[in-house]
């Protein structure tokens, strides 16, 4: 009885004291918010120039770096790979109702091979990655920083950028263009099950046509976007994880933020990316 | 500060490895130091003792460069940490091991790759004196059988050997021990003890421990500080310490629950928060 009352007590509301701060959002709080977010955005900026920087002699150990393309592209693979079979399937799909609707069903393999190289590939493959790889590099770096192993590298005089930081960002912006095309290859196969296979476009026809209406620009936009996109996702995600507050909710937490900023930053640099190549 | 200041001082500067004077440090307006000073002479064991939250682990962070004193000066080796650039720090850090509280091995590769890590990151040794070196290391901490076993499947006990193996492989002139007695069952408590007086014996390395195990470090300190609220209150060795009549070394060497050290947390009246008046 008594423990119960007294668990009343300490969970009920507390009258506000005179002069403190009542909660809500405040004109004084947004612009702290503000603040606060030009502030992050300057330690990013920061910390993508110091690891740039880290890059260059990281590249003098290759052994870590190829160890991070395995960790972030050889064990996406898998995801990748059946996300873009069925992505290039439903395409084949959706493309042959609605080109049928209009007798052209000829343009099939054009109208798939042309969504997956400049859109479909690059962003679904970097929404996958961010899930995947993204989540998985800010949560193991964030542990690193949870159990003193950064700090440990930096008193054993091993600069933990060149030695965690780089190799892993270099890593996550290598595997992206790689994963992309796995992912728009696949894909191609898929829609052709389905088109070719299935509903009965002609085989000829249906690589004729994408070879000759695809062009070196439409490729290059998607490697250039995956590129992009690989270089900002990995920022990200080894950012999120080196700054992240050494607890377990502090890693959590980052690993949240991987996944959302990546996802939204995704999807709008996909826009001003193709805004630029139109 | 008490009287035990003016018994056997470690005043022989030149003797100092690690100087702090007058060191003044605070966290978002909060001071950790407010005038601490302190010396660690060559080839001594330097116990730093103190009340959790007087920012004995700070000390150390700023004996390592990884933050700087508002005011007051570290130096070490005779060099003044705030001076150094980057380079000269991680000069100066190839000089140093130190041991962390939970080891800080790294997960992702095994015991002898953990303690291999420093040299190959440093030397260009090749790899059949590097494996020499490792065993070496291994064997003097009792661990040589477990090199290929994953941090994992370490006790704490062992986790830490395996942390004062690599903080030792590079040869350091000095050693810091964060907290090494923590958690340790007496048998892994007993083993470091005779680690940390071996390495200081045999290898001539200045040890500096950080700890709040009171009796264990009397046992093996040359000299003893105690801090609390940013300074040292006292300082002298083992035996002088315990023969304090000061009431904060008092409490601190007795684990009195009242004292100079309170209870309880500053707080508003008891009856009246029960009551859920406004203060």
């Amino acid at each position: 009885m008594t423990e119960s009352a007294g668990a009343m007590v300490s969970e009920g509301k507390r009258p506000p004291r005179e002069g403190e701060p009542q909660a809500g959002p405040t004109r004084r709080g947004s612009r702290e918010g503000l603040l606060e977010g030009i502030r992050k955005a300057g330690v990013t900026a920061i910390f993508f120039a110091q690891l740039l920087a880290a890059c260059v002699p990281a590249l003098s150990k290759p052994r870590l770096i190829i160890a991070q393309i395995y960790n972030a592209g050889a064990r996406s693979l898998i995801i990748i790979m059946l996300s873009g079979l069925f992505t290039g399937m439903v395409l084949g799909l959706q493309g042959y109702g609605l080109l049928h609707r209009f007798g052209s069903e000829a343009a099939l393999g054009t109208a798939v091979a042309l969504s997956l190289l400049k859109e479909l590939g690059p962003v679904l493959t970097a929404l996958l990655f961010a899930g995947r790889a993204g989540t998985a590099l800010t949560s193991e770096i964030g542990l690193m920083r949870a159990t003193d192993q950064l700090t440990a590298m930096e008193v054993m005089a091993v600069d933990p950028l060149r030695y965690v930081a780089a190799p892993r960002f270099l890593g996550g912006l290598i595997a992206m263009p790689l994963l992309t095309a796995i992912f728009i290859v696949i894909g191609l196969f898929g829609a052709q099950l389905v088109g070719v296979q299935m509903m009965g476009v002609d085989r000829g026809i249906f690589w004729s046509q994408m070879q000759s209406a695809v062009a070196l620009k439409d490729v290059t936009e998607g490697i250039v976007k995956s590129l992009v996109f690989g270089a900002v996702l990995s920022l990200i995600a080894v950012n999120e994880g080196y700054h992240t507050d050494p607890t377990a909710e502090g890693v959590g937490r980052a690993t949240t933020r991987t996944v959302v900023a990546s996802s939204v930053l995704t999807l709008l640099l996909d826009y001003v990316l193709t805004a630029v190549f139109l | 500060m008490a009287d035990l200041q003016s018994t056997p001082q470690p005043s022989a500067e030149t003797d100092a490895v690690i100087d702090v004077r007058d060191v003044h440090y605070a966290v978002d307006g909060r001071p950790i130091f407010a005038g601490l000073d302190i010396r660690v002479r060559r080839g001594l064991i330097t116990a730093v003792m103190g009340p959790s939250g007087t920012g004995k682990t700070t000390l150390l962070r700023l004996i390592t460069g990884q933050i700087y004193a508002s005011r007051g000066h570290v130096s070490v080796f005779g060099r003044e940490i705030g001076d150094m650039g980057r380079a000269e720090i991680y000069a100066t850090r190839k000089r140093m091991g130190m041991l962390f509280q939970n080891g800080a091995l790294l997960t992702d590769v095994d015991v002898f790759d953990n303690v291999a890590f420093p040299v190959r990151e440093h030397t260009n040794l090749p790899e059949p004196l590097i494996r020499t070196l490792v065993l070496t290391k291994l064997e003097a901490v009792g661990l040589r059988g477990a090199a290929h076993l994953m941090p994992s499947e370490l006790s704490g006990g062992m986790a830490r050997r395996v942390a004062l193996a690599r903080a030792i492989v590079m040869d350091p002139e000095v050693l810091i021990y964060d907290e090494p007695f923590v958690g340790l069952d007496p048998i892994s408590l007993g083993v470091i003890l005779r680690l940390i007086k071996q390495m200081n014996d045999a290898l001539g390395i200045t040890s500096v421990v950080v700890s709040h195990d009171v009796h264990e470090i009397a046992t093996i300190a040359d000299y003893s500080y105690l801090l609390s609220e940013g300074k040292v209150v006292a300082a002298g060795t083992p035996a002088q310490l315990a023969a304090s009549d000061s009431a904060t070394v008092r409490q601190f060497m007795t684990g009195g629950a009242e004292g100079p050290v309170p209870f309880h947390y500053p707080a508003a009246d008891y009856a009246s928060e029960l009551l859920g008046e406004p203060a």
